[in-house]
């Protein structure tokens, strides 16, 4: 059974129900049935009127629940989101960006989850939705653990919420051919540069832990640097929360040691963006 | 709103009509177009958004079908392929540029291909190869190397169609029309609504026993119309390709030997199979031997196979040991290679139906009469009983030679007196069927101090899997290969086939010889090095001219061309290294450019054996011209190259000839497609029959040799000096005159050292590759391919080139990122294959000397194509950062550790 719910309320009501599964662009539901049969109940949210497109309203940024990755490249918004479209572009293909919803990425809530790492160095919060009224996590808390979020039954995602501050900026994505490929490794940050020198950094790196993670030692090492200065900063700066494993991808001594050039990499490509502003 | 007011009840605009269909919500779009709408234009490759097969528009956004909630569609707006070729103008010029530029193959990615053009076309972005690719980059092709497409978008304008021409002509493909406007039919597609559905149970474990629980309690319990397991099979279980190695069961007893294989399966209706409860078996896991080296001490796993070792091959000239003993220079080195899976988009499908005490079977493959001859044996009745009907056939590359799903539901359509269908989902096709052998080399080459090769040794051991399928032709193969085409006067190659408890390692694409030829000219590499000489000049130095003995004696006095191959390729060769050293003068030491050379050959039809092809022709009274070919087009153009021969053999217009088949009680056997055999032995099939029948006419008729023909209404019209004959056609039932013409080329047996003269035709080719190195994060970015490939002629240089495109795109992924890990890979996002931005532009030249065997001096052209490409790149990763790279795939993380390796570990 397919429900289409109409409004909020609507929605509420039908996902109080046993076992009912919420479908937004069913990027990730589909190829999870893994050639099974869907569940009996599904709830979707991709036609919910009012949910889609990122808007701004007393200083903060709503990424609507139904917000496609193809949204986000359109949406008329700063630099500070310039990473997020990057990431945006490199989801999947057309066809996934034109169906795949921000929110659905997050909820899936994969170490390789492209949209995770540029949301973590936004600062994004998550704006749930439940019988027990509204209230709202930081992505960091949202996302517990590998497939693991703090979704309660019958909750939803209704917006990712993101404050309007200043910066620039950037991701990039390593993976082994050019489309339709899981990160090995990537990388969100947003740097917001004062003549010249990073004021504050804010670096999320993906793939490379249980769940994607801030580089808290690194973003205060990188306070006061310019774009000659990153290269060793981040070469040698503590990353404790990184504990990257091997896979069919790669392995784990391969992304330690990559995942710091790809993040010199990221830092100066906002920063080059900051320089061209 | 919620559908279930709806009542299962879905309505939307299917390509302009408004329709409704009675289909669950939840079930995936492309499903319910494909069994609901009729729309079967909307391909299925994965179910999991990794192919793009099934691309379709949803209110004019392109979309995965297979990932959309069939409710979701409901008020919406849908367009596919045929849709939009018939209704939109622009689509309609796509698909007449996709046919003028060759860009559908096999066809089978050609709807997702076009739908996601079409969405980009009508978006009025910028046409560039970028944006273009960034469009189409969701849609997989394993066929064409994508830049056919890229071409063909780009170029959407009026062109005209090139649709006439014989031997030597660009014609368009034939068959394309319907790949190209959504009408062709593949194996799924075939399938009457009535028929039951198939599905296999197959072992979780790479080694395990299993008992069943009560069957007959299940089945009854479930509705289901039949369960089969091996107790079932009326005549042989077990079925293979090679005579003497007919080892796999249909069914499984009592142990299983991969992961993946069957034991059972399971019919009834769809909606009923697609939603059983667990299967009642038990299964105990039991050690298992996945890799060669384990496998001497392992349980054997055939009883009489000693050391698990299946077969093994060799080939000796003169005195390998003691020349590379006295060599001025040697170079050796251990290389090794995984199993590739051949990623066809469309997965295994069959449909089976009973006729009286015959059985009809629809199915994607490419060795019908094979197929049939298996089938009756698992059967037990005789061959003719059975008639295989290829529905097209969406890529084979090797593993739809073998049988895999017909054997199941021809068992169950037999039994049951109804249709039976089957498609394999794509982790049944990637966990079941064969793959290219995993190899493990170490080869020894010789030189003298002039650069002038002396010996060389060569020892493989090829990772077979649990079953034989092509591992015998893989063993024979790879030591008349491992040389390359390189005049070594010393020589010797061994070759084992060793069994493990994996899938059954099969025919890809060059039967072996890609694996060795990685060894082999990477060492060349080497050797120069040694040596102080260019690559391309030791090379050039060292290859087969005519005249010259190969390592198994044969000598070609016509026909080899490898020389001409380099030669063609120095020019740009001498261009790229000035290029390139100006470029790395200039650059940073992160980014590193570098260019690779390679060659390599490949003998055309089977090694040593008999293996002819036959081609019928004929003419109604009517004076309908029929040719009935049965040289079965998985893509490759069989069907247009075949056709262009008869014409031009038989003196008529390419359009006048209608072509039947492949259909076994129809078209006479042509063997199989493989082997890169079909234009070189059926080509010269069909040019017999075309003389044969031009000899007839012309006899009918009474004028001389020079004659021209004109099929006329009911009668030929024969040109002569300026007058022209009518002659009637006699009125009879069939043909009014017919030919059946075979040609099975010269080949002699190989002595118990491998001498003697294996194939009557080898192609050549060499090809070099430009890369760009990210020195600090191993990424390898291929800037051009420039291929040089001596075919003899080419009846139809398109199709050659879209061989050899495609043959690259293959080649780069055994070079960069494919590689089978059985259990661990069985889909298409952790089993990576070339998209369209992992191919760069392609240089194709095609070197014309003529072969004395080939129809109108062709060679064949399917395997060379790839043989090359791994070990340029390679070569060309060494060169850009001195890294080697012996153990492939040459992934990010193996690259950037070779790099690491070789430079102490201080990086760049
Ligand atoms: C071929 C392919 C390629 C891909 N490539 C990439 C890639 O490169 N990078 C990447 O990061 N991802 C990739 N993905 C994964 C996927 O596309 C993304 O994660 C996508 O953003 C998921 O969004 P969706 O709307 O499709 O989610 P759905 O599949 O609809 O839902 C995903 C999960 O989120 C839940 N959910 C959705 N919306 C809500 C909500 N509002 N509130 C609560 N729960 C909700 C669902 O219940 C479900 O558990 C790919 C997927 C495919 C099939
Ligand atoms: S079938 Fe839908 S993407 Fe492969
Ligand atoms: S033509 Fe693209 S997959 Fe065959």
């Amino acid at each position: 059974m397919l429900h289409r719910p109409q409004s909020l309320d609507a929605a509420l009501a039908l996902l109080s129900g046993e076992g009912a599964v919420i479908l937004a662009g069913g990027t990730d539901v589909y190829p999870g049935l893994r050639d099974g049969p869907p569940p009996a109940t599904m709830v979707d949210l991709s036609a919910l009127p009012g949910f889609r497109g990122i808007t701004r309203a007393h200083g903060v940024w709503r990424i609507g629940a139904a917000t496609t990755w193809s949204d986000a490249i359109r949406a008329d918004v700063p630099p500070l989101f310039d990473g997020l479209k990057l990431a945006a572009r490199e989801v999947g293909s057309v066809q996934i960006q034109n169906a795949g919803t921000v929110a659905g990425n997050i909820c899936n809530a994969s170490p390789a989850a492209d949209g995770v790492p540029p949301l973590l160095a936004l600062d994004a919060e998550v704006e749930l939705l439940g019988p027990e009224g509204v209230r709202r996590l930081a992505l960091s808390d949202f996302i517990r653990g590998p497939r693991d979020t703090a979704l309660k039954p019958g909750e939803l995602i209704t917006a990712i919420v993101i404050a309007d501050t200043p910066g620039q900026g950037a991701f990039l994505k390593l993976g082994a051919r050019k489309y339709l490929v899981i990160s090995i490794a990537m990388v969100g940050a947003v740097i917001a540069v004062e003549d010249g020198y990073i004021s504050r950094a804010r670096i999320a790196v993906g793939a490379c832990s249980a769940v994607a993670c801030r580089l808290p030692e690194l973003e205060t090492a990188l306070r006061g640097a310019g774009p000659r200065d990153i290269a060793e900063i981040v070469a040698t700066a503590a990353m404790p929360s990184l504990a990257p494993i091997s896979d069919v991808r790669a392995t784990a001594a391969y992304r330690s040691e990559a995942v710091r050039t790809l993040v010199t990499r990221t830092v100066l490509q906002a920063m080059e963006a900051c320089d061209v502003a | 709103m919620s559908l279930d007011d709806l009542e299962g009840r879905i309505g939307f605009t299917l390509n302009g009509t408004a329709i409704h269909v009675q289909a669950a919500p939840t079930a995936r779009l492309s499903q319910v177009l494909r069994e609901q709408a009729g729309a079967r234009d909307v391909k299925v490759g994965c179910n999991a958004g990794d192919c793009g097969a099934c691309t379709v528009l949803l209110d004019g956004a392109p979309v995965c079908a297979c990932l959309v909630a069939a409710g979701q569609a409901d008020g919406r707006r849908i367009d596919t392929q045929a849709g939009l070729v018939a209704n939109d103008p622009l689509a309609a010029r796509l698909a007449r540029a996709f046919q003028r530029h060759h860009a559908a193959q096999c066809g089978i990615c050609t709807p997702g291909m076009m739908v996601a053009a079409v969405a980009f076309l009508r978006s009025g972005a910028v046409l560039t190869e970028a944006s273009v690719s960034d469009a189409l980059g969701g849609v997989l092709c394993r066929c064409t190397g994508y830049r056919s497409i890229i071409a063909a978008v780009l170029d959407v304008g009026d062109g005209a169609p090139e649709t006439e021409g014989g031997v030597g002509a660009s014609v368009e493909r034939l068959d394309g029309w319907a790949k190209v406007s959504g009408t062709e039919r593949f194996g799924d597609d075939v399938a009457p609504e009535d028929a039951l559905t198939l599905r296999v149970i197959r072992s979780p474990f790479h080694r395990a026993s299993f008992q069943f629980g009560d069957l007959d309690q299940f089945r009854d319990a479930n509705g289901l119309d039949l369960i089969l397991t091996a107790r079932d099979v009326p005549g042989e279980n077990r079925f293979g390709v090679i005579p003497g190695f007919e080892d796999q069961p249909v069914f499984a007893i009592d142990t299983t030997r991969f992961k993946g294989e069957a034991i059972a399966a399971v019919i009834g209706h769809a909606d009923i199979v697609e939603n059983l409860p667990d299967f009642p078996v038990t299964w105990e896991e039991l050690p298992a031997t996945l890799t060669p080296d384990d496998a001497q001490q392992a349980v054997l796993l055939h009883s009489d196979r000693a050391d698990n070792v299946m077969c093994r091959g060799y080939v000796a000239r003169g005195d390998a040991a003691a020349a590379l003993k006295y060599a001025a220079h040697v170079v050796s080195g251990d290389f090794s290679t995984g199993f590739i899976e051949h990623g066809y988009i469309e997965p295994e499908a069959a449909t089976v139906r009973r006729v009286g005490d015959r059985i009809e079977v629809q199915c994607c493959t490419q060795a019908p009469f094979m197929n049939r001859d298996g089938l009756a044996r698992i059967l037990g009745i005789a061959p003719d009983s059975v008639r295989i009907l290829p529905t097209a056939t969406g890529g084979g590359f090797g593993s739809k030679l073998d049988l895999s799903a017909q054997p199941f539901v021809a068992l169950a359509a037999w039994l049951l007196r109804r249709p039976v269908r089957i498609t394999y989902t794509r982790a049944e096709s990637i966990a079941s069927t064969t793959k290219r052998h995993p190899s493990q080399i170490r080869m020894e080459i010789g030189a003298d101090a002039n650069g002038r090769l002396t010996g060389a040794r060569f020892d493989g051991t090829f990772n077979t899997g649990a079953y034989a399928s092509w591992g015998p032709t893989v063993a024979n193969r790879v030591p008349i290969h491992a040389s390359g085409p390189y005049l070594t006067p010393n020589y010797e190659a061994n070759s084992t086939g060793i069994h493990t408890n994996t899938a059954p390692a099969g025919a890809f694409r060059g039967f072996g010889v890609p694996q060795s030829a990685v060894a082999q000219e990477q060492l060349y590499d080497r050797l120069a090095e040694k040596l102080g000489m260019d690559r391309l000049e030791f090379r050039a130095l060292n290859c087969l001219r005519n005249g010259d003995p190969t390592v198994t004696g044969q000598v070609f006095d016509t026909g080899m061309a490898i020389d001409a191959c380099f030669d063609a390729l120095r020019p740009h060769w001498q261009r790229v290294l000035r290029e390139i050293a100006a470029c790395n003068a200039g650059g940073t030491r992160r980014r590193r450019c570098g260019v690779g050379i390679a060659g390599g050959w490949y003998g055309c039809g089977n090694t040593s054996m008999s293996n002819p092809s036959t081609i019928r022709a004929g003419i109604t009274s009517a004076g309908d011209l029929r040719l009935h070919q049965g040289a079965v087009d998985i893509g490759q153009g069989s069907n247009t190259v075949i056709a262009q021969i008869f014409a031009e053999a038989l003196g008529v217009p390419l359009g006048a000839v209608t072509l039947l088949g492949a259909d076994t009680d129809l078209t006479p056997d042509a063997g199989k497609t493989s082997a890169s055999r079909q234009t070189f032995i059926t080509g010269n099939a069909a040019k017999l029959c075309g003389e044969a029948l031009r000899t007839q006419i012309l006899r009918l008729g009474n004028v001389g040799e020079g004659a021209t023909i004109h099929l006329a209404d009911g009668a030929l019209e024969l040109a002569e000096n300026g007058t022209t004959h009518r002659v009637a056609l006699p009125r009879v039932e069939g043909y009014a005159l017919e030919a059946t013409e075979s040609y099975d080329p010269p080949t002699t047996p190989l002595d118990a050292n491998g001498q003697g003269a294996p194939y009557a035709v080898f192609g050549s080719a060499a090809q070099m590759a430009e890369v760009e190195v990210d020195c600090e994060l191993g990424t390898v970015k291929l800037v051009r391919i420039i291929a040089a490939h001596d075919v003899g002629r080419a009846i139809n240089p398109a199709l050659a080139q879209g061989q050899i495109e495609g043959g690259i795109a293959q080649g780069i992924g055994l070079a960069l990122m494919e590689e089978f890990l059985p259990g661990r890979t069985e889909n298409l996002h952790d089993y990576l294959i070339p998209t369209i931005g992992d191919v760069p532009p392609i240089t194709s030249i095609l070197i014309e000397q003529g072969d004395p065997h080939g129809p109108y001096g062709a060679k064949g052209l399917g395997e060379h194509c790839l043989i090359p490409t791994a070990p340029a790149i390679l070569n060309a990763i060494t060169h850009a950062c001195g890294a080697r790279l012996h153990h492939l795939p040459a992934t990010p993380d193996r690259v950037r550790a070779a790099i690491l390796a070789q430079t102490g570990g201080a990086g760049r």
